[in-house]
C-alpha cells in the first residue's frame, strides 16, 4: 500500500473502540437509550475492560434490548420481564470474576421487577445496574410507569396522580453501595459515573433519565429533554481518574470529596451543594426527598461506600469461578459416599 | 418372648395369642405436633430395622408448627412390604385430643398403649390395653421439668420395646447412633427408654399376639428419606449453585444438600466451592438457577406445587433459550395451597408442559429413595447434555418419609458436562453458531461467559432467534428452531431412564404407574395373585418423554390399568397424547387422591372390581364387556 491508513487509537489493553461496538440499534432515532449505549462503549473502552470478561444482562423492554447494541464481544442474556436481577445473581455466583452490567428500564425495575430489584440491592452483589428511565412503557405505546412524576402528563393528556418511586432513595436505603442519577444527554457526567461504576466493587445503581422521544418528550412530561435541560440539578460534579491515568490535579480542600476505589482509581466529587457528604446514607435519602418537594431533578453520585462486603465476600467462596471448577473438586470421592452409607445403616 | 404364653386366654373377645403375629403389623403413634416425638419414632423405627425386620415409617402431620394432632405409623413387614397399610394394629396414644378416635380405629384384637389417665378402656373391650403413667415415670427420671416433654416420648419407646419384644440392646445401639457425640443427651434418653421398658416388664402381662423377632432382612440396608437422597444425588453430581425458597415438603432437599456441601465442598483454607442462596421467592430461585447454569455452574432448586406455578415463565425461557438447570418438585396436594403436608402426584401435567407457548420438559420420575439419589445426579448430566431444565418429580410420601433401601452406588461414569466449546475449540473452528444442529441430535454447542476468544460471545434471549442466536422474527427461522427443539425432545426418549417391568407371566393385563405408587402396586400384585389367582404385568415409568418400551407394553396387553395419585388421570392423559389411537382405548385408570399415600388394598379392590374378580366366571365376562362398553375412563 502506498499510504498506510492511520492506526486506530488503542486503549491500554490494546483494543480499538470498534471492538466495543454492538449491533445496529433498532430503537427510535433520538432515544436516550442509544446515548447511554454510546457512553457504556466509551467507558468500557476507556477503562480497558476486556470485552470477553463482561456479562451484559437485561430484562424486557426498550432498555433491555440495548445490550444488543454495544459490546458484541461480551456474552449477553436478555431474560424475562423484571427478572434480570435473579438471572444476574445466578450468573455472578457461577462466575464472580466477571464485570456484570445489567440494563433495565423503569417498568422492568420499578413495577414488575420490584421484588427482585430490592433483593438484589440488599445483597450488594458486584454488578452495575442501570435503569434507563423514561417514565413510560414504550413497546406497549406509552402507558405511565411507576417512576413517572406526580402531575406529569401523557401525550394523550392523562395526568399521573400517583407518586413516583425514587429508585435511588430506595437503593441507598436497601444496601446498594454506589448510587447515582444521571441524564442520557449529559455525556461528561454519565461517562465519569460509568467509569467509576466499573471500578466499584459492590452493587452500583444508576438511574439514568433517558427521554422517550416517541411517547414522553412533550410539554408536561418531567422526563423530556427540555425538562431535564431546565431542571437538572447536579449535586456534585463527577470526575473519575483511573488508576492508569497519570493526571495530577490539585483541588482546594473542602471543594472535593475524594473516594479511593478498589482498583486504585479515584472518584472525585466536586461539591456543588454545600457540604454534601456522599457517605451519609440518611442525609442522602433526605436530600433526595427534599429535591422532590422542590421539583428538582438531582443528579450526581448520591451515595458511595467502598468498605461494605459484597455477597460474594459473605459467601466466602474460592477465587476461581465456581462454574469452572473441575470434577475432582465438585464431585466428592467414593469414600464420601461410603461414609454416608455407613452412617445410614 | 418369655412372657408370651402367660397371657393365653386372659383377654376377652377378639384377641387370640395362639396366632402369634410376628414381624407383620403396624404401629401408630398418635402425638401432638411440635412435641418432639419425631426422634422417639425414629428410634423405634430403627430398632425394628436393627432387629433385621423390613420396616417403613410414615409421618402424617398437619400444616402447623405446634399443637395439632400428628400420627406416625411404622410398618414392620417380614415380606418386605413398605407401602402404607390402612390399619395399624398397635396404637401408642399420647394425644388426648384424638385418643378416643384413635382407639376406636384399632382393628379387633389390636393393642393400645396409652397415657393411663386417658382411660381408653371405657370405649371398647376387644383390644389389649396397656395404660402407662408416662408423666410420673418421666418425672422420676428427668429432674429438669422443661426437658420432660421431649423425654416422655422415649418412655413409650421403652414400653413398646418390652411389649413387642424388641431387644433393649438394639434400641440402645440405635439411640447411641442418633445422639452420636452427646453422652449426656444419650444418658437421659436411654434412661427414659429403660424406665419405660422396666415399667412394662414389671407391670404388664403380654395380652396380645404381636411380636418383633430377629430376622436378617436388613443387613447392609439403609434407612433414608427421599429428600435426603435427592440432596445426596445432587451433591454427587457436583451441584455448585443452589437457589431456593422454603416450601413444604421440599425444604429438606435443600437442607440435606447444604449439609453435605458444607461437609465435602470446603477447601482446606476454609473457602466454599459452592453457593447456596435463599431467594426472595420461587421466581427468583429459578432465575438464579438459569443464570448459574448459563454461566457454567451445575445449579438446582427444590420446590413444590405453588413454587412450580411461579416458575412457569422462567421454565419456558430455559426451554427456549436452552439453559441447563435442575428443579426438584416434591409434590404435595393441590390445587392452590391445598393440603400442604399431604402427598400427591397431581403436578405431572403442569410440570411436563410448564410455561406458555409450545413448551415441554424432561421429567424424571423416581419411585424409590435409591432412584431419588440416582436421578438426583443423572438429572444434572441430562440437563447439561440436552441443554434444558430437567425436572425431578418426587412427592411428599417418597420425600419426607423413611424408606428402607439398598445402599446407593457411587456414580459409575464421569460427569457429562455436555457440548461446551472453549477458546481453543473456537480458534480451531473459527467461530460457532449457538443453535446450529451440527451433530443432527438437535443440540447445539454453547460457550460460557468469560471464554477468552473474540468469537466466544453469543446473545441469549427468550425472543425469536436464528441459529446464530441473532434476533429474528422470520417464519423460517422460528419454525427451524422449534422443530429442532422438538427433535431434541424426541431424542431424549432414549437418554432418560427407561421403564422397569415386573412380569407375573404372560398376562393380558398390565399396570402402568410411576413414582411412590411402586411399593403399593407390587404388594397389590401379590394380593391379586393370592386372592384371585390373577397374573398381572407391571411397568413402572421412570421419565417423560416416554421411552418406546412403554408404547410396546401397552401394545402387548389387552387392558392396561394406569394407577396414579391424582384426580384427573394425568399420567393416563399424558400417555394418550403419545399412544396410537387404537392403543389409547386399552387404558383404564385407578385413581387415588386422598392426600394419604397409596396402599395396596386400594389398588387390589379397585382392580378386582373393574376386572370382575371374585365373582363367578359368567358374570365376570358380562361385567367386563359391559364395563368396556360403558366406561371410557
Amino acid at each position: 500500500m502506498a499510504t498506510a491508513a492511520p492506526a486506530p487509537k488503542l486503549n491500554h489493553i490494546g483494543l480499538p473502540v470498534l471492538e466495543y461496538r454492538g449491533g445496529k440499534t433498532t430503537l427510535c432515532a433520538g432515544c436516550g437509550h442509544n446515548a447511554i449505549s454510546e457512553r457504556i462503549i466509551d467507558a468500557m473502552y476507556q477503562m480497558g475492560v476486556e470485552p470477553e470478561r463482561v456479562m451484559k444482562m437485561s430484562g424486557i423492554g426498550c432498555s433491555s434490548k440495548s445490550p444488543a447494541y454495544f459490546m458484541s464481544r461480551a456474552h449477553s442474556f436478555n431474560s424475562v420481564h423484571g427478572r434480570m436481577p435473579s438471572v444476574s445473581t445466578g450468573a455472578i455466583l457461577a462466575n464472580h470474576t466477571m464485570t456484570t452490567l445489567g440494563v433495565s428500564g423503569d417498568g422492568d425495575t420499578a413495577s414488575i421487577g420490584m421484588g427482585q430489584f430490592v433483593h438484589l440491592l440488599r445483597r450488594n452483589l458486584p454488578m452495575i445496574y442501570i435503569i434507563e428511565d423514561n417514565g413510560v412503557y414504550g413497546l406497549t405505546k406509552g402507558q405511565f410507569s411507576a417512576t413517572a412524576d406526580l402531575g406529569s402528563k401523557l401525550k394523550t393528556g392523562v395526568v399521573n396522580d400517583l407518586p413516583a418511586i425514587d429508585t435511588c432513595a430506595l437503593a441507598i436505603q436497601l444496601g446498594a453501595t454506589f448510587v447515582g442519577r444521571s441524564f442520557s444527554g449529559d455525556k461528561k457526567q454519565l461517562l465519569s459515573m460509568l467509569k467509576a461504576a466499573i471500578a466499584h466493587k459492590g452493587t452500583v445503581m444508576l438511574d439514568v433519565i433517558s427521554p422517550c422521544v416517541t411517547f414522553n418528550d412533550h410539554e408536561g412530561s418531567t422526563k423530556s429533554y427540555k425538562f431535564m435541560q431546565d431542571n437538572d440539578e447536579p449535586i456534585n460534579e463527577v470526575d473519575f481518574v483511573a488508576s492508569f491515568d497519570e493526571i495530577e490535579v490539585d483541588y482546594g480542600s473542602g471543594e472535593v470529596y475524594e473516594v479511593e476505589m478498589h482498583d486504585g482509581s479515584n472518584l472525585r466529587l466536586h461539591k456543588l451543594h454545600e457540604d454534601y457528604d456522599p457517605t451519609d446514607k440518611s442525609n442522602a435519602v433526605r436530600t433526595l426527598m427534599e429535591a422532590h418537594s422542590n421539583n428538582e431533578i438531582l443528579t450526581g453520585v448520591f451515595y458511595i461506600n467502598t468498605q461494605q462486603p459484597t455477597f460474594i465476600d459473605l459467601l466466602n467462596i474460592v477465587d476461581e469461578p465456581l462454574g469452572q471448577l473441575p470434577e475432582s473438586v465438585i464431585r466428592p470421592p467414593k469414600s464420601a459416599l461410603d461414609g454416608l452409607m455407613a452412617s445410614l445403616r | 418372648m418369655a412372657t408370651s404364653d402367660v397371657a393365653l386366654g386372659e383377654i376377652k373377645s377378639g384377641t387370640n395369642t395362639r396366632n402369634r403375629v410376628v414381624n407383620n403389623f403396624s404401629i401408630n403413634v398418635a402425638t401432638v405436633n411440635g412435641s418432639g416425638s419425631q426422634s422417639a419414632n425414629s428410634v423405634l423405627l430403627k430398632s425394628i430395622f436393627g432387629m433385621g425386620v423390613p420396616v417403613s415409617g410414615k409421618n402424617l402431620f398437619p400444616s402447623n408448627i405446634a399443637g395439632l394432632p400428628t400420627w406416625y405409623t411404622i410398618r414392620a413387614s417380614k415380606d418386605g412390604y413398605v407401602a402404607r397399610k390402612r390399619d395399624a394394629e398397635v396404637l401408642i396414644a399420647i394425644n388426648p385430643e384424638t385418643a378416643k378416635q384413635d382407639v376406636l380405629a384399632l382393628p379387633v384384637g389390636g393393642v393400645a398403649i396409652y397415657e393411663e389417665n386417658l382411660n381408653l378402656k371405657q370405649y371398647r373391650d376387644d383390644v389389649a390395653f396397656y395404660p402407662v403413667p408416662f408423666d410420673k415415670i418421666t418425672a422420676a427420671i428427668c429432674p429438669e421439668a422443661k426437658l420432660r416433654k421431649l423425654v416422655k416420648n422415649m418412655v413409650y419407646v421403652g414400653v413398646a420395646a418390652q411389649l413387642l419384644t424388641i431387644d433393649l440392646a438394639v434400641v440402645e445401639h440405635g439411640l447411641r447412633k442418633q445422639f452420636a457425640k452427646k453422652q449426656k443427651v444419650f444418658d437421659l434418653n436411654f434412661g427414659a427408654v429403660k424406665a419405660g421398658f422396666d415399667y412394662a416388664a414389671n407391670t404388664f402381662t403380654k395380652q396380645d399376639p404381636f411380636y418383633i423377632e430377629r430376622m436378617d432382612k436388613t443387613a447392609d440396608k439403609i434407612i433414608i428419606d427421599g429428600n435426603a437422597a435427592c440432596g445426596m444425588g445432587a451433591v454427587f453430581a457436583g451441584v455448585t449453585v443452589v437457589a431456593w425458597y422454603p416450601i413444604t415438603p421440599s425444604t429438606s432437599v435443600v437442607e440435606a444438600t447444604t449439609d453435605l456441601l458444607k461437609k465435602f465442598r470446603v477447601t482446606p483454607e476454609g473457602k466454599a466451592t459452592f453457593a447456596v442462596i435463599q431467594a426472595e421467592d420461587e421466581l427468583a430461585a429459578i432465575g438464579m438457577v438459569l443464570g448459574a447454569g448459563w454461566a457454567g455452574a451445575r445449579s438446582m432448586t427444590a420446590t413444590s406445587g405453588p413454587g412450580i406455578s411461579l416458575m412457569a415463565e422462567f421454565a419456558g425461557l430455559g426451554y427456549y433459550a436452552e439453559i441447563p438447570g435442575v428443579i426438584f418438585d416434591v409434590q404435595r396436594t393441590g390445587p392452590s395451597t391445598g393440603l400442604p403436608t399431604r402427598t400427591s402426584q397431581a403436578d405431572l401435567l403442569s410440570v411436563a408442559f410448564l410455561s406458555h407457548g409450545d413448551t415441554k420438559h424432561i421429567v424424571l420420575l423416581p419411585g424409590t429413595v435409591r432412584e431419588c439419589f440416582e436421578f438426583g445426579y443423572s438429572a444434572f448430566d441430562l440437563a447439561e447434555r440436552i441443554q434444558t431444565p430437567v425436572f425431578v418429580l418426587s412427592d411428599l410420601d417418597l420425600g419426607m418419609n423413611n424408606w428402607m433401601s439398598e445402599q446407593f452406588n457411587y456414580p459409575d461414569k464421569p460427569l457429562d458436562r455436555g457440548k461446551v466449546l472453549n477458546a481453543e475449540d473456537l480458534e480451531r473452528l473459527g467461530g460457532f453458531a449457538r443453535y446450529r444442529d451440527v451433530d443432527g441430535d438437535g443440540i447445539g454447542y454453547r460457550t460460557l461467559p468469560g471464554t477468552r476468544h473474540p468469537k466466544a460471545a453469543y446473545f441469549t434471549r427468550g425472543t425469536g432467534h436464528n441459529d446464530a442466536a441473532g434476533y429474528s422474527e422470520k417464519p423460517e427461522d422460528y419454525i427451524e428452531g422449534m422443530e429442532r427443539l422438538a427433535r431434541k425432545f424426541e431424542n431424549a426418549r432414549k437418554l432418560v431412564p427407561g421403564p422397569l417391568t415386573w412380569k407375573d407371566g404372560s398376562s393380558k393385563i398390565g399396570i402402568l404407574a410411576y413414582g411412590s405408587s411402586d411399593y403399593a402396586i407390587r404388594e397389590s400384585m401379590d394380593q391379586i395373585k393370592a386372592e384371585y389367582g390373577q397374573d398381572v404385568d407391571y411397568m413402572r415409568i421412570r421419565a417423560y418423554p416416554f421411552a418406546h418400551e412403554i408404547h410396546d407394553f401397552v401394545a402387548s396387553h389387552e387392558r392396561v390399568y394406569v394407577v396414579e395419585q391424582d384426580r384427573d388421570a394425568q399420567l393416563a392423559s399424558l400417555l394418550k397424547l403419545d399412544l396410537q389411537a387404537e392403543q389409547v382405548v386399552k387404558l383404564r385408570s385407578i385413581l387415588h387422591f386422598s392426600g394419604l399415600p397409596l396402599d395396596a388394598q386400594t389398588v387390589t379392590e379397585e382392580f378386582a372390581t373393574r376386572e370382575g374378580l371374585g365373582i363367578n366366571a359368567a358374570e365376570h365376562v358380562e361385567n367386563v364387556e359391559e364395563h368396556e362398553g360403558a366406561v371410557a375412563s
